[in-house]
């Protein structure tokens, strides 16, 4: 991180309020301490997340007296794009990539942390650590630069930019265990509680707003679940577990049998639909 | 899992060593689906991965009905239609006795490059053969690449065993072979292990089909060996990284340490100025730390205030790293685009970043057979070994005390892409040795007894645009005037100066830049120097912008399209390049990159020569060259 600063004019760290936006944002004060972290949080907001991970932002952001941008695709709002009827595919695209580029483009940043880890997904894997974007956001996977030892190239053109990935070589457990050493913050969905969802495909959906449609089979019912991952609420399966602590987390950790991206509904979308978004520039 | 379990399991975890190793092989020796058995047998796939897999070996699969292991690794679409590995795939797995990350890199000639990105970071190769082919020209590669990138510990894994009908001669004789050439890489540990990854024979347990085996199966082997580098009893280095300065009462050096350890009270010194002080404090967030090792990243005082910034490198006071501005190194070369030696690159090693050039290519070297060849470049995936010249000292350790400290990349000035990764095996003494000579009679000495501001014209443009007819003008105006004035033009100086050199690329750059070295001398004797070059290439245009003061170099781009150019043909060598009769003809077979922002465009179409060349002399007049 200290690298990014000293080498570039204008970064910017992609806050999304996950757990691992919330590591890495915590790795940033320890890296700058005892200044604070000198370059603003950025949040794409898609309108459509949790309203707890809403207050749970402008809290961290107020907390920590850090300056944070908050971008909205006005333009997707305005054509109305959500979830439901747009299908996930589109939103994603024009709520979430998007609106990035238009963000990034906005303030002119030239490089932007994230906190995308490898063991997340395939085509992550082979994401650099400084990941190079052209000047339309685009990634092409066969053109990375190699990265050698800890030697990072960090050299860009006028718009052009570079993604960095602090966290890449940490695993979801990592996460969790530092979390709990560190006693980080987090969103509180992370943590069991009992939530009104409604089961729709196979998959546990919360009802965080009246904005949610219910189909004429699907009624809502209270049951205790938490999140392994956070995005847009109708787009983010829940679990139903009883893990309302860190350690009870962590334990359920080691016996999990299924990913954390699962409960995401935008990546199974299509075959190696990660690797497509990533190179049209989502992160 | 009760709670007082958790914790002891957390405690146990922090205690873990990670091992950082490579796995090298070609397209069928078996890596990835090696890779996807280690994951598989240590029960870390999740359900749904699992689920994916099945899915997919029914329909890219070439194991039949079987899970095929290689499709949970290879993941970019491409590859996974080629099936080959194209790039460097990092896994992440752990044990009850140690975390690993391993780098998955591809195995052909043409890949060499990602073997060594991911050799860079790596402890411990697993070089796979296939037991039915035994050590292959590949074999020799991959040890030699791993070899070069500094890992110490190597495995040659014996696959597909099963094949030969799990044969000891077979396996003994491949060993013995691989024992051989292996002696000489300087390896501290090597083991042969015979496994099959499909099977899963000694890969997590002893096959029973092996009972001839003696050795531990793969897994046991990583857990258990010792590939301490021990960096933390190594010579104290941090590279400072960044300064942080919060406020006028506290600044603090920022950093990773690469070697050592530190404490406070210990004196430090910075490298390059020699200057050094003692440590105040360690800080961070939690509090300060009475010690900090290598691998730490931290933010240091110290007790006096010197003059530090990112760039420098603090060491112990009684072991310093080198300095020196030039130095021997072996070079991989990464880029389509071959090295051209002359050349001026970015360097950056640690957290310096300074323009080099490469002054003599030594050899490079046969990844195959390990044979010195004579060479003038170095192209994708080659290796050579060079002197290289520095615009400026830098500190450094050789490569195989440090990695941090001796492991550099070299960056294009234009494309900024990754071209060369280098290790550095020690400087040159003649670097340190040789001063430059401070002399009482300068440049502004001498140019002011000729009422002149000394300066290069630079003319680059096609052959036959008209560089040379405007150039002489511009001179015997010059002249006329009384001013003191040179002229350099491209086919004169290949017959003295240049005479060795040929119009490849590599001895363009070295043309160029004798020229632009020249041409410094003779603005220091104070002359106004007109060079008249084709100059094809901005990288070497830039070169002699920057051996020259601000306002010393004058880009004049003679702007003729090649049409005319062709048409004009004053020496009739366009007709000999379309005939072939002449290779490397700029404009015909070879490139010209237009200027970026020269000083002066002159568009010979618009005007003619005489008055282009007045227009030169109101630019020189305007901008206080001549008064």
């Amino acid at each position: 991180m200290r690298e990014v600063v000293a080498e570039f004019a204008n970064p910017v760290m992609l806050y999304s309020i996950g757990k691992d936006s919330s590591v890495m944002l915590h790795l940033a004060m320890k890296a700058f301490f005892p200044s604070k972290p000198p370059f603003p949080l950025l949040h794409v907001d898609t309108t459509w997340k949790f309203r707890e991970m809403i207050a749970f932002r402008d809290q961290t952001a107020k907390r920590l007296g850090l300056k944070l941008l908050v971008h909205v695709n006005e333009e997707g709002v305005a054509r109305g794009i959500n979830p439901f009827d747009s299908g996930s595919v589109l939103h994603t695209q024009v709520m979430k990539t998007e609106a990035l580029k238009q963000a990034l483009d906005k303030y002119g940043f030239d490089a932007a942390f994230g906190g995308a880890r490898r063991d997340e997904e395939k085509s992550r894997a082979k994401e650099r650590i400084f990941s190079f974007r052209s000047a339309a956001h685009g990634w092409d996977p066969k053109n990375q630069r190699p990265e050698l030892w800890r030697v990072y190239n960090t050299r860009v053109n006028k718009g052009e930019s570079i993604r960095v990935f602090p966290l890449s070589n940490w695993t979801e457990l990592d996460v969790w265990q530092y979390i709990m050493a560190e006693g980080i913050p987090i969103v509180p969905l992370y943590f069991a509680k009992k939530r009104p969802v409604v089961e729709r495909d196979g998959t546990l959906i919360m009802v965080d707003d009246e904005r949610m449609k219910l189909r004429a089979s699907e009624k809502v019912e209270d049951r205790l679940v938490r999140f392994r991952t956070l995005g847009c609420y109708p787009l983010t399966g829940a679990i139903e577990s009883p893990a309302d602590t860190l350690e009870a987390i962590v334990t359920e950790m080691f016996t999990a049998r299924t990913s954390e991206r699962q409960g995401r509904l935008i990546d199974g979308d299509e075959k190696a639909s990660m690797e497509k978004k990533k190179r049209e520039g989502y992160f | 899992m009760a709670p007082r379990d958790l914790k002891s399991f957390l405690a146990a975890q922090e205690k873990k060593s990670l091992l950082r190793f490579l796995t090298c092989g070609s397209v069928d020796d078996g890596k990835s689906t090696l890779i996807g058995r280690l994951l598989y047998d240590s029960k870390l796939l999740f359900d749904d991965t699992l689920s994916a897999l099945e899915k997919d070996s029914k329909q890219h699969g070439t194991t039949g009905d079987d899970i095929d292991f290689a499709l949970l690794v290879d993941g970019l679409e491409a590859e996974r239609e080629q099936g080959i590995t194209i790039d460097v795939a990092y896994r992440f797995f752990a044990t009850d006795k140690r975390k690993f990350i391993v780098a998955d890199t591809p195995g052909h000639e043409q890949y060499t490059r990602n073997m060594a990105t991911g050799a860079s970071n790596s402890e411990l190769a697993i070089i796979l053969v296939d037991a039915r082919k035994g050590v292959l020209t590949q074999t020799r590669r991959h040890s030699y690449i791993a070899s070069l990138l500094g890992i110490r510990h190597v495995v040659l894994a014996v696959n597909k065993i099963d094949l030969v009908g799990y044969s000891q001669g077979t396996f003994d004789r491949i060993s013995a072979e691989f024992s051989e050439f292996a002696a000489h890489l300087g390896f501290l540990s090597r083991v042969a292990i015979p496994i099959s990854a499909r099977f899963g024979d000694n890969v997590i347990s002893k096959s029973a089909k092996t009972p001839w085996y003696a050795g531990p199966p793969l897994l046991t082997f990583l857990e258990t060996v010792e590939v301490d580098a021990a960096l933390a009893d190594k010579p104290f280095r941090m590279p400072v990284q960044w300064v942080n300065r919060p406020n006028l009462d506290f600044r603090g050096f920022a950093g990773t340490i690469v070697g050592g350890h530190v404490k406070p009270g210990d004196t430090l010194a910075v490298a390059k100025s020699g200057r050094s002080s003692t440590v105040k404090r360690i800080v961070t967030m939690d509090g300060d730390l009475q010690t900090a090792v290598a691998g730490d990243a931290v933010t240091l005082t110290l007790a006096d205030e010197i003059d530090i910034s990112r760039g420098d490198v603090l060491c112990a006071a009684n072991e310093r790293a080198e300095v020196a501005d030039q130095f021997a190194a072996h070079l991989l070369w990464m880029s389509e685009e071959p090295l051209l030696p002359g050349r001026q690159y970015l360097l950056k090693l640690a957290t310096t970043t300074v323009p080099a050039q490469i002054t003599v290519l030594k050899h490079k070297i046969d990844v195959n057979t390990l044979d010195h060849l004579a060479a003038a470049t170095l192209r994708l995936n080659e290796v050579g070994y060079a002197n290289f010249s520095l615009a400026q000292q830098i500190a450094f350790d050789p490569y195989a005390e440090n990695r941090d400290m001796g492991g550099f990349i070299l960056i294009d000035r234009f494309t900024n892409a990754t071209v060369g990764a280098g290790m550095i095996e020690f400087g040159l003494r003649r670097a340190t040795n040789v001063h430059w000579q401070a002399l009482d009679v300068n440049k502004d000495v001498r140019a002011a007894l000729k009422h002149q501001k000394p300066a290069v014209l630079w003319f680059t443009g096609l052959s036959g645009s008209g560089k040379s007819t405007i150039a002489n003008i511009v001179e015997r105006t010059l002249y006329a005037q009384g001013r003191h004035t040179y002229l350099l033009d491209g086919d004169n100086v290949r017959h003295g100066l240049n005479r060795d050199l040929g119009f490849t690329d590599a001895d363009r750059v070295e043309n160029i830049r004798r020229v632009a070295e020249a041409a410094k001398l003779f603005v220091d004797a104070g002359l106004i120097v007109l060079v008249s070059f084709i100059s094809p290439f901005r990288s070497e245009r830039r070169m002699a912008r920057e051996l020259l003061g601000e306002g010393e170099f004058v880009e004049v781009f003679v702007d003729t399209p090649l049409e005319i150019c062709m048409a004009r043909d004053p020496k009739g060598l366009y007709q000999k390049a379309k005939a072939g009769t002449i290779r490397n003809f700029t404009g015909i077979d070879s490139p010209y990159e237009t200027p970026e922002n020269p000083e002066i465009t002159v568009r010979t179409i618009e005007a003619d020569a005489p008055s282009q060349a007045e227009a030169i002399m109101a630019y020189l007049e305007k901008h206080g060259y001549i008064a």
